[in-house]
C-alpha cells in the first residue's frame, strides 16, 4: 500500500504506516514528548510480552491526529502513533553539503530522494537485491537501500547527478565516459535501472584498473591482472539487475567505456 | 520499520558501554541487519553504529597467521595481497558471495553474524519460526525447503519448539571454518578467543541462538593460522543461478600436497547445516592418502554421515558429494589451474 499524501513523505513501501502519521504531525514527536508513558513503564510492558498495551494506548493517543490525516486523503487504518527519533545530519553529496532533519531510520535512498530531491538514484526492490539505488560512497559503489542516512555522515557521496564532467551537461561530451557509452550503446530499454547500473560501472572499471579480483578471474586463471572480458563485465555487474534484459547492450557500453571509448 | 535510536561509538569501550543497554545491536555494514529491520525481523531498541573503530587492519601475526579487524571489508579482504597469496581459498569464497556493491559493506565480523535466509524466518507473515519467535514451530519442515539443512539440524516435528532446518548463508565462513580460525572478542568483562567451530552453533534445543557469542560481546578479529593451502585451494560453490544467490551447497577444500600425496586437507561445507559443516575425520581421512577421486568420496561420506532431506532438498545430498569431490580434485590440481 503507497501512502498518499499532498505533501513529500519518506515513502518507505516496507515501513509501517506509522512512518506517514508521524511526517503529518507538526511539529515531529520527539520519544520523550511522545506521552506520560515513562521509559521504564514501556519496558516493564515489553518484558510482559505487552506490546499491544502500548500499541493501545499509543492509539488512542495518536487518534486525533489521526483524524487528522484521514482529512489528507490517506488510505484506510492506519496503526498507533510510535515513538521516533529525529536528528540533524549533514550529508555531503556531488561535493555539496546538505543538513537535514531525518528520522534515524531514513535510508541514504530516501534521503536523496525525499529529502534532497535527487530522484536520479532509482528505489528498486529497496532490500539491497536489484542495485537501482547504487551509489559511491568514498569512491565505493554501495547500495544505498541499505545505508542508513546517518551513517554515511562524513563521507563523499556520489550520485548520477555528479557523475558528468559539467553541472549542467548539454551535449554528449558533458557527460562522463560511462554515460555516454549507454547512449552510444542503447544500455537499457526503460531506462529505470540505468543511474544504478552506470554508477555500478563506473566504479566497476575503476575496480579492474586496480587489479582487483572477481570470481571468474580466479576461475579463469587471471588472478594476477583481470582483464575485463565479457564474462568478466557480466560477474562484475551482476549486482544490477535489468528487467527490460538490456544486457548485452549494457555489456558492450561497459567494454567499451573500459578501452576509453564511448562508441 | 521499528523506530531506534542511533548512535555512533569511536572507541570499542565506548560502544561495549552502549551495549549495556536491552535491545541494543551494534551496527556494521547493515546489508544483513538492515534488511532484517525492513522486514520487522529484528527490532533493535538502540543501534550503535560501529563503523568508525579501528578494526580496520589486516596484518601478520606471530607464527604466521594473519589478523583480520571486524570492520575489514569483505571486498578489501578478498583483494588484499596477504589474502590473494596465502588464503586463496578464503579470497574465492569472499567473492562467490552476494555483489560488488554489497561487498564493499559488508564487514568481517558482520559476515560471522549473518542470519539464515530460510524463507519463514525473513517473513513474519509465518508465525511458525522458532529462530524468531521461540516456541512457535518450524514452518520449513513441511513448507518449501529447497534451500535448508540436510545436517545437524533439529527435527521433532513442524510444531515443536526445538525444530530448525535453517542452513547458514555465508561463504567466507565456510573458507574460515576450513583454515580452522579463531574469532576474536571483547566484552566489558574482558578479551576472549573462539575457535571457529564453536562460534556457530547448531540449532539444539535453541535455534534462536545463533553464535556463542555472549551479549554485549563485540568481534574485534579474526585470525587465520599459517597458510598451508595456498597452493592448492577451491572453493565450489552450487547455486540456483552462477553469480549472486545464495549456496544451495558449497565446498570450501585445501590440501597441503607433497607430490601426489595429500599432507593435510581443510575441509567445510556450506548451505547444508545451521553452520559451516567441518568433520575433522574427513581431513584426517584424507592425510597421508594419495589425492585420487575413492579417497575423495571416502572423505565426502565422512562428511555427509547421517544427512537426512526433505520433500525439496533431498537433492543437496547426492549434491554436497559430488561437490566434495569435484572441490577436492580441482584443489589436488592447483589453485591457478581451475578454469
Amino acid at each position: 500500500m503507497t501512502p498518499f499524501t499532498n505533501k513529500p513523505s519518506p515513502s518507505q513501501p516496507h515501513a509501517d504506516n506509522t512512518e506517514v502519521l508521524t511526517d503529518v504531525l507538526e511539529p515531529r514527536i520527539c520519544a520523550s514528548e511522545l506521552n506520560a508513558e515513562s521509559a521504564e513503564e514501556i519496558e516493564e510492558l515489553e518484558r510482559h510480552g505487552l506490546l499491544s498495551e502500548i500499541s493501545r494506548r499509543r492509539f488512542i493517543q495518536a487518534s486525533s491526529a489521526l483524524a487528522a490525516s484521514l482529512a489528507f486523503g490517506m488510505p484506510g487504518f492506519i496503526e498507533a502513533q510510535e515513538a521516533t527519533h529525529n536528528a540533524t545530519v549533514t550529508l555531503k553529496v556531488n561535493g555539496k553539503p546538505q543538513t537535514l532533519s531525518l528520522d534515524s531510520r531514513t535510508s541514504l535512498l530516501d534521503a536523496l530522494r525525499e529529502h534532497m530531491d535527487m530522484t536520479g538514484t532509482k528505489k528498486g526492490c529497496d532490500h539491497g537485491q536489484c542495485g537501482a539505488c547504487t551509489v559511491l560512497i568514498d569512491g565505493r559503489r554501495v547500495n544505498s537501500c541499505l545505508t542508513l542516512a546517518f551513517v554515511s555522515e562524513g563521507a563523499e557521496i556520489t550520485t548520477i547527478e555528479g557523475l558528468a564532467k559539467t553541472s549542467d551537461p548539454k551535449a554528449i561530451e558533458d557527460l562522463s565516459a560511462v554515460q555516454a557509452a549507454f547512449l552510444m550503446h542503447d544500455g537499457y530499454q526503460c531506462g529505470y535501472c540505468t543511474p544504478g547500473q552506470i554508477i555500478s560501472a563506473t566504479a566497476a572499471i575503476t575496480e579492474q584498473q586496480k587489479g582487483e579480483l572477481s570470481i571468474v578471474s580466479w576461475h579463469s586463471g587471471k588472478n594476477d591482472q583481470p582483464e575485463l572480458t565479457d564474462d568478466e563485465i557480466r560477474e562484475r555487474m551482476s549486482g544490477n539487475i535489468c528487467r527490460c534484459g538490456a544486457y548485452p547492450n549494457i555489456v558492450a557500453a561497459v567494454r567499451a567505456a573500459s578501452k576509453g571509448a564511448s562508441a | 520499520m521499528k523506530s531506534f535510536a542511533y548512535s555512533r561509538a569511536t572507541s570499542n569501550a565506548q560502544a561495549l558501554e552502549a551495549a549495556r543497554a536491552r535491545g541494543t545491536q551494534f551496527l556494521a555494514g547493515g546489508t544483513n541487519l538492515v534488511d532484517l529491520m525492513k522486514y520487522q525481523v529484528e527490532q533493535p531498541v538502540t543501534l550503535v553504529d560501529i563503523n568508525h573503530l579501528a578494526l580496520t587492519e589486516i596484518s601478520q601475526i606471530d607464527g604466521g597467521g594473519i589478523s583480520i579487524g571486524a570492520m575489514v571489508r569483505n571486498s578489501d579482504l578478498a583483494n588484499h595481497p596477504l589474502v590473494r597469496t596465502n588464503y586463496p581459498l578464503l579470497s574465492q569464497a569472499l567473492l562467490s558471495g552476494a555483489s560488488p556493491q554489497l561487498r564493499n559493506m559488508a564487514s568481517t565480523g558482520g559476515n560471522l553474524m549473518q542470519r539464515t535466509r530460510c524463507y519463514y524466518f525473513n517473513d513474519i507473515s509465518f508465525s511458525a519460526c522458532n529462530k524468531r519467535a521461540p516456541g512457535s514451530g518450524c514452518a520449513a519442515l513441511e513448507g518449501y525447503n529447497r534451500i535448508h539443512a540436510i545436517l545437524g539440524q533439529t527435527d521433532k516435528g513442524p510444531t515443536s519448539g526445538e525444530t530448525c532446518i535453517a542452513t547458514h548463508p555465508s561463504d567466507m565462513c565456510v573458507a574460515m571454518a576450513a583454515l580452522q580460525a579463531t574469532v576474536e572478542v571483547e566484552g566489558r568483562g574482558g578479551r576472549r578467543t573462539i575457535p571457529f567451530a564453536e562460534f556457530h552453533r547448531l540449532p539444539g534445543n535453541d535455534p534462536s541462538r545463533d553464535t556463542t557469542l555472549r551479549e554485549g560481546e563485540l568481534i574485534t578479529a579474526v585470525t587465520l593460522p599459517s597458510a598451508k593451502f595456498a597452493k592448492n585451494a577451491f572453493y565450489l560453490k552450487a547455486r540456483d543461478r552462477n553469480s549472486y544467490a545464495f549456496a544451495l551447497i558449497s565446498v570450501a577444500a585445501g590440501l597441503e600436497m607433497e607430490g601426489t600425496t595429500i599432507r593435510s586437507a581443510g575441509l567445510a561445507m556450506g548451505g547444508v547445516a545451521h553452520k559451516p559443516w567441518r568433520i575433522p575425520e574427513a581431513e584426517k581421512a584424507l592425510a597421508g592418502q594419495l589425492a585420487s577421486p575413492e579417497n575423495f568420496a571416502h572423505a565426502a561420506d565422512i562428511l555427509l554421515h547421517g544427512a537426512h532431506g526433505y520433500e525439496h532438498n533431498r537433492f543437496k545430498i547426492e549434491l554436497a558429494k559430488q561437490g566434495v569431490v569435484r572441490a577436492l580434485t580441482v584443489a589436488a590440481q592447483g589453485t591457478s589451474e581451475v578454469a
